[in-house]
């Protein structure tokens, strides 16, 4: 089916990590007991009018400029009319056509090419409360309850421009803007609690054509899996329909992650009719010069600048870089490393080896790790030094993982340091010779390999901590 | 003279020197509301116990010798649409029969500071929506002076409560004209502060650009003893401006020799009945004998306002509205069977025809394909108003108008002709379309019934509208006159 492509545009809602929600004084926390962090303003109650938290406004400014947006230095709030239960005014406070930011770009990179991928917008807008079902949707429930705890906490809304043409552009930018967001810290992120939400705009077209197909809009993808999945699948469906001689209708549809396909959820006929107009409770939005630069300077190194640092100055191969720089934490922890142990390519192989296994089997975050940079750091000099061998580093490593502990520390507790004393290897070497009689011919028959297990041997003998170098060494001198 | 016909200045000096104590008083309030609050029905719902409490409150204070706030042990009202933490807030709606807030407004608060007395809530039109009080879902208010008239709206409640000494002031709410036609309409003197000079934290909206709290008092100088303590910036409220509050009692008795005085020939025209325009001429030739110069000026864009005003009000509470849904509060239909249906049930049964009709127009002029030819052109003839407020200012100290174009209608006489209940408003919306401040104060009487006069200032300059209300009021009496209710 090479002669359609895709036409991919994304909207994406990230929730901002300021302490307190967007219009009152609430707290923004994840969890809590249903309707606990609410308040008259955050419920909607009649009278109660919304005050502006200005951290939210630093937020999305710093994300517009790392996003490569300009900032309108005039900007103003609207009001989204619809009803649903969740939302406690019937009205959503977001930005219509004076948006906070606009026209930037985020540069991705697939299959070695990289690509722009323009930015139409970023505006603020308040999150809706929670629907709890007695059944599987409000349609088919007797009841229905509704926690505010999540209204009111600001959003994010970052809008693409249709110009991703694959379901893995749409991940790789997807990826990327979270990475950019994270390294802004304005947001965790966390697409599992909801923080990152991702809708799709989604049309086919014959290879070349320059017109635009008709478009249907895909939302609850909650992975970047599921992203990458539901478009897969959606383009499949279209080039499906029009083949068969059908026409695209244009629709919102549901991904389904359980049965793998889009679910057509309402169709443009019944889309709402929003109502915008400016929200007549809050002041226009005026962006001071001097505040505006000193947000500039608060931006830090961004992944794509850290990943061309990475590469270009510490000849990091790509791959590892881009590993490394995915995760803003993971590339601080890489660069307080390399600060203490300037042989990068070993650092980057432990950190993306054995601590992101140690990570992922534990289920932990890069946040939460108890080994310190400068832990690995010494741990790689001891090493050199051959105080220890690579191997029982590895287990010095997992100990230094589970308990916080110094390597030094470690290795002192268990008596783990290499034996690099000759006469006190030679006398196991010749205990192995003498209790090997079969190998000892096989390696003098020219048998190489024999003598990787008499080496093996050595180092069981003495619980691995024999210098293997040494080993190998010593019974080549007896043997050979 | 009796207490219920006093100002509040007279009866804090009573307090102050011990002839009467805060509880006394606050019973003679009560006992006045007993025997005329079937002929008027101001209140929707009475706070008797609460007043009390308050009361005895401030008796103690003084018994301790506490200096005394200046509203202490003062009774007073206030419209329902002002949000009362524990204390129904009914907008006068089926709606919200039942609705207890959870929070006081910032004026509640403030009240509450200066140790006034709340004695209950008063009637308004349902949400603020009409200029006569009969569509409350309580039934109307009457008008203290006959009382086959209405007292006006939609602060009919208030306006009626301080004109019949059921309270010695009310708070109330302005939006086109809901505080100074029913002060007009009651003979009282009623205040539509500057937009963003009083919190409108805890008013429940009806169009939020345009809303505002103001007074009901009997006199000039219970307006600037009231605004005193109300006015001022809240960080509850965004659109509240953060400015130095000037000693509105300070100013009061400023000469106004020289006054710069203009009279908007748009807003002096056509449908001007003949007892309001004497009265009206007469004010204007007693403002000349007191030094002031009076010139008839033009507000070209003045015969818009009302149209601009029926499209951004209901645009506005098309929006605000929609929050009563049966889903968190007030009223919710029982029967309904899904989600879609609760919402028709509910608000087709909560809400009453004027409030469903202005909610249908709003949604209207905001619906695509028309938010361009409705919201958004009255959005700009609304700046075309405030510039010609602005060069007005240029020129005059004062704009002079009649609060409204006639005395007191009687109960029906609008409700079959909705255009001409609108058309009372042709006087007072341009100020709440401007956000500048606007007084109506009583100059006169026919058949019975007060005429009011409206002066208009430009934003922030309350003193200057009160010194030249006062000027005027210290040389007639129609402030002093009280209905007489039922013989008793
Ligand atoms: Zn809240």
């Amino acid at each position: 089916m090479s002669e359609y492509e895709a036409v991919i545009g994304l909207e994406v809602h990230a929730e901002l990590k300021t302490k307190t929600k967007i219009f009152c004084s609430c707290p923004t926390t994840f969890g809590g007991a249903p309707n606990t962090h609410v308040c008259p303003i955050c419920l909607g109650l009649p009278g109660t009018l919304p005050v502006f938290n200005k951290k939210v406004l630093e937020y999305a400014v710093k994300a517009g400029l790392a996003l490569n947006c300009s900032i309108n230095s005039y900007s103003k709030f609207d009001r989204k009319n619809y009803y649903y239960p969740d939302l406690a005014k019937n009205f959503q406070t977001s930005q219509y056509d004076l948006p906070i930011a606009k026209d930037g770009y985020l540069d991705i990179e697939v299959a070695g090419q990289t690509k722009r991928i323009r930015i139409n917008r970023v505006h603020m807008e308040e999150d809706a409360g929670k629907l709890v079902h007695s059944g599987d949707t409000i349609s088919s429930s007797s009841s229905s309850l509704v926690d505010y705890n999540r209204a009111g906490v600001p959003l994010i809304e970052i809008v693409s421009e249709p110009d991703l043409s694959s379901p893995e552009e749409a991940k790789a930018y997807m990826e990327l803007l979270k990475s950019v967001l994270e390294y802004t810290g304005v947001s965790d992120c966390k697409m599992e609690e909801g923080s990152l939400r991702c809708d799709a705009n989604i049309s086919i077209r014959p290879k070349g054509s320059t017109k635009l197909g008709t478009k249907t809009e895909i939302k609850n993808m909650n992975s970047f899996k599921a992203l990458q999945k539901a478009l897969e699948y959606e383009i499949g469906r279209q080039i499906q329909v029009i083949e068969e001689g059908g026409r695209i209708i244009q629709e919102t549809r549901s991904w389904d992650e359980a049965l793998g396909i889009t679910v057509s959820m309402r169709s443009k006929e019944e889309a709402h009719d929003y109502r915008y107009f400016p929200e007549p409770d809050l002041a226009p939005i005026l962006i001071d010069e001097e505040w505006l630069e000193t947000i500039k300077k608060s931006i830090p190194e961004l992944p794509q600048a850290r990943k061309k640092r990475l590469v270009e100055d510490l000849g990091l191969p790509s791959y590892d870089a881009e590993v490394i720089t995915s995760s803003k934490s993971l590339a601080d922890f890489f660069d307080a490393a390399v600060k203490e142990y300037s042989d990068a390519k070993t650092v980057a192989n432990w950190v993306m080896g054995e601590l992101l296994r140690l990570l992922n089997a534990n289920n932990q975050s890069i946040d939460e790790t108890l080994i310190r940079p400068e832990n690995l750091a010494e741990l790689l000099k001891l090493i050199d030094k051959g105080t220890i061998s690579g191997k029982i580093a590895k287990q010095v490593f997992e100990e230094m993982f589970t308990t916080g502990k110094t390597p030094d520390t470690i290795i002192k507790e268990q008596g783990l340091i290499q034996i690099s004393d000759e006469s006190a290897i030679l006398t196991i070497v010749d205990q192995v010779i003498e209790a090997n009689p079969k190998s000892v011919e096989d390696v003098k028959n020219g048998k190489e390999k024999a003598i990787g297990f008499l080496v093996g041997q050595v180092m069981k003998a003495t619980k691995g901590k024999a210098n293997p170098g040494l080993v190998n060494k010593l019974l080549r001198d007896r043997l050979i | 003279m009796q207490l219920y016909e006093k100002t509040a200045y007279e009866l804090r000096e009573l307090l102050l020197k011990k002839e009467i104590s805060a509880v006394e008083l606050t019973n003679s309030f009560i006992e006045r509301i007993e025997s005329v609050e079937q002929d008027v029905g101001s209140y929707v719902t009475l706070t008797k116990d609460k007043a009390l409490e308050k009361a005895k409150q401030v008796d103690e204070k003084i018994a301790r010798g506490e200096e005394l706030p200046p509203l202490a042990g003062i009774p007073m009202g206030l419209k329902d649409n002002i949000s009362t933490l524990g204390v129904r807030t009914t907008c006068s709606s089926k709606m919200l029969e039942n609705y207890i807030p959870p929070y006081d407004a910032t004026v509640v608060e403030k009240l509450d500071e200066a140790e006034a007395v709340m004695l209950g809530k008063l009637n308004m039109d349902e949400f603020a929506m009409g200029s006569s009080t009969e569509t409350s879902y309580f039934g109307p208010t009457k008008n203290p002076w006959d009382i086959r008239a209405v007292p006006g709206g939609s602060s009919g409640g208030p306006a009626a409560a301080v004109a019949a000494g059921e309270a010695v002031f009310a708070l109330g709410s302005d939006t086109g004209g809901s505080i100074r036609q029913p002060a007009s309409f009651c003979g009282v003197v009623g205040l539509k502060p500057t937009y963003g000079l009083v919190s409108r934290y805890g008013l429940l909206a009806y169009a939020s650009s345009l809303d505002q709290i103001g007074t009901f008092t009997k006199d000039v100088t219970d307006c600037a003893l009231v605004l005193q303590q109300i006015a001022g910036y809240d960080p509850k409220d965004s659109t509240s401006v953060s400015k130095e509050v000037p000693n509105y009692l300070d100013v009061l008795k400023k000469d106004i020799k020289g006054l710069r005085i203009g009279v908007p020939k748009e807003l002096f025209a056509a449908g001007l009945s003949q007892d309001v325009e004497k009265a009206v001429k007469e004010a204007i030739a007693k403002y000349e004998e007191l030094g002031a110069t009076v010139e008839e000026m033009s507000m070209p864009h003045a015969m818009y306002a009302l149209p601009v005003y029926y499209v951004i009000g209901p645009a506005e509470c098309s929006s605000n509205f929609a929050r009563f849904d049966g889903v968190r509060y007030g009223y919710r239909n029982k029967d309904a069977e899904d989600l879609v249906s609760m919402y028709i049930k509910t608000r087709s049964e909560g809400f009453g025809a004027e409030v469903k009709r202005r909610i249908m127009v709003g949604t209207y002029v905001l619906s695509s394909g028309c938010y361009e030819a409705y919201y958004l052109k009255a959005l700009k003839v609304r700046t075309l108003i405030k510039q010609d407020y602005e060069r007005a200012f240029e020129n005059y100290d004062l704009l002079l108008t009649p609060t409204t174009t006639s005395i007191a209608f009687k109960f029906g006489e609008k409700t079959d002709n909705l255009i001409s209940m609108y058309l009372n408003d042709v006087c007072t919306v341009t100020a709440n379309l401007a956000g500048v401040p606007a007084i109506s104060i009583p100059c006169g009487f026919s058949k019975g019934l007060p005429i009011g006069l409206q002066l208009i200032a430009k934003p922030f300059a309350e003193s200057t509208l009160l010194s030249a209300a006062y000027a005027f009021e210290s040389c007639t009496d129609y402030h002093q006159k009280r209905p007489q209710l039922g013989g008793k």
